[in-house]
């Protein structure tokens, strides 16, 4: 395997008496969609936002494109190619679609018409083109979460990390964003991606890292990880292996 | 795109002809201190209707650009002009100055609009007590009417003066609609986390935009020393200047290019209606402007410039939401 995009090394956080994050590790190889996956509370968003820059881990480090980044604020990090979306989707709700996308692309594009134009192009590879005039804020939740994509996208990222963008999609609008976001694989980005639907981490992912408790459970392949009787039994409570016969339940 | 810039030319165009159509000194005068509000107010603008960071405090770089070309000029023998340009570079420093302060402590909303009122205040007292200002008496621009020395006998002069001032700052506005600068300033306005998260960097561009709006806050204090010949510390640096800057922007519509513009003269216009009906009774403008200000809150508040263009889409049979809720359409 070639050398980590990003290597998360032994990465904590204490909130007070609560250890949130517990000496994680784990790397993520460049042009693969990988997954964080893991039982509410289990500390995904606080390793988000700890990569991303927002927030200094208690203790570990974190490295990207082999050089190490734990603190570097996030419009630094941004800048060298790794860009965040946020699960609680935050669009610039009264500029314009396009005006929103073009914040993006303004990272790679001084002049404004040449955001604009990157804005349209991304705009219409997440189908969001017929609402580029519209205000952000009167997007449906569907579109919105495009937007989030199409922002970080816009800006050139190297390694994305997306923060839930399926959640509160439909069936249909899931299976819709699948190809989209192989797509950018494919495209050359590297995607780090925080999921709870589990048809979308299970057909998307080439690499799956469980995290329980803070802690890092298991890691593999997806057809590997969905039979650990570990991660069966952080999901569904101790025992419940045993009672499934830690099968390979889909 | 360009359209907005073509508006600003014929605006500025129109309104610079006002004075050869055989405009009264009174009517001149009421002109020229309502685009003095313009101008004030689109200082406040830049910073407050396009960054959405809320200063309470605009008077402490009005009037620092007022007190630097008076004491300038009174005291050091400096030119006029000079004096006018120190006194922009005054509040552009002074800008800095807190917003360095303010911004690095990381204060927003209501802290923000607090602590520049307060700085405000520091500056009024400080004024209202040195001797380099005049103290309690205030400091006088010696009458001095020539060209070199930033006086004329003619108000149209001084008219087509802060004609021009507020000209370049309708460029700014426009500007900054154009511009990655403005991008990222309208960006960090709306969500701080998602301009971070997308490589604005929140704390430069919250500097650049305070330099900017105090410098052209400034502009329009040293404008007033210009033409009034007298300023005091409650005069520049009073908290009336400070609400003044952010009524007509806000009246007008924030983060727009024309709202300050429209404001000023909506908000000039009343305060004189208000003086016909009412007499002199003291404070009758300011009583007023609170009223206004509570109705466009309550009914327009996206300012007399949406309530504009949501009419105009309407009248237009196109959506009134498209316009309404784009926000960066002057």
């Amino acid at each position: 395997m070639a050398d980590p995009l990003l290597k998360v090394d032994h990465v904590s956080q204490r909130f007070g008496g609560l250890l949130a994050v517990n000496a994680a590790s784990f790397d993520v190889a460049p042009r693969s969609i990988t997954a964080l996956i893991g039982p509410n509370g289990a500390g995904k968003t606080t390793l988000f936002a700890i990569i991303a820059g927002f927030q200094l881990p208690s203790e570990g480090r974190v490295h990207f494109a082999a050089e190490e980044i734990t603190g570097v604020e996030p419009h630094l990090l941004a800048r060298r190619g790794l860009v965040r979306t946020f699960q609680i989707v935050q669009p610039f709700a009264t500029l314009t679609v396009r005006d929103n996308i073009a914040v993006g692309a303004h990272l790679r594009h001084r002049a404004r018409r040449a955001a604009l134009d990157t804005a349209e192009m991304v705009a219409r590879q997440l189908g969001l083109e017929k609402f580029l005039d519209q205000a952000a804020g009167q997007l449906t939740v569907s579109a919105r979460k495009r937007l989030e994509l199409a922002r970080a996208l816009a800006a050139g990222p190297r390694l994305l990390l997306l923060d839930e963008v399926m959640a509160g999609l439909n069936p249909s609008e899931v299976r819709d964003l699948l190809p989209v976001i192989r797509a950018i694989r494919d495209g050359g980005t590297t995607i780090l991606l925080i999921e709870h639907v589990m048809q979308a981490v299970m057909s998307l992912s080439d690499w799956i890292h469980v995290l329980a408790e803070g802690k890092i459970i298991a890691s593999g392949r997806p057809e590997d990880v969905v039979g650990n009787e570990e991660v069966i039994e952080a999901y569904l409570g101790e025992g419940a292996a045993r009672q499934y016969g830690g099968s390979r339940a889909s | 795109m360009k359209g907005s810039l073509r508006v600003v030319m014929v605006v500025s165009a129109a309104l610079a002809c006002v004075p050869l159509v055989g405009a009264s000194n009174v009517m001149l005068n009421f002109l020229i201190v309502a685009m003095l509000a313009a101008l004030v107010g689109q200082g406040w603008n830049i910073l407050g209707g396009y960054g959405g960071q809320y200063s309470f405090g605009h008077a402490a770089f009005f009037g620092s650009g007022a007190y630097v070309t008076a004491i300038l000029q009174m005291h050091y023998g400096v030119n006029a002009w000079i004096g006018f340009g120190c006194g922009i570079a005054a509040g552009a420093i002074v800008g800095g100055i807190i917003g360095f302060l303010v911004f690095r402590s990381g204060l927003k909303g209501s802290y923000f609009a607090l602590v520049t009122l307060a700085f405000a205040e520091v500056l009024r007292i400080v004024a209202s007590v040195a001797p380099i200002t005049g103290a309690g008496v205030g400091t006088l621009i010696k009458l001095d009417i020539r060209l070199e020395a930033f006086q004329f006998q003619s108000r149209a002069v001084y008219y087509w003066i802060i004609l021009f001032l507020v000209f370049v700052s309708l460029l700014i506005a426009e500007r900054l609609e154009q511009t990655r600068f403005g991008a990222w300033l309208m960006a960090l306005r709306e969500n701080e986390d998602s301009a971070r998260a997308l490589g604005v960097d929140v704390f430069a561009v919250k500097m650049g935009a305070t330099v900017l709006s105090a410098a052209v806050t400034a502009a329009g204090g040293c404008f007033y020393a210009q033409y009034f010949l007298f300023i005091d510390s409650s005069i520049a640096f009073g908290s009336r200047v400070s609400v003044e800057a952010l009524l007509a922007p806000i009246v007008g519509g924030t983060g727009t290019v024309f709202g300050a513009l429209a404001g000023a003269l909506a908000v000039r216009s009343l305060g004189e209606v208000a003086k016909i009906v009412a007499g002199d009774a003291p404070g009758i403008d300011l009583a007023i402007y609170g009223v206004v200000l509570i109705a466009v809150v309550a009914f327009a508040p996206r300012g007399i410039v949406g309530l504009g263009a949501t009419l105009w889409a309407r009248l237009r049979g196109s959506e009134v939401g498209r316009l309404a809720g784009s926000g960066s359409h002057g």
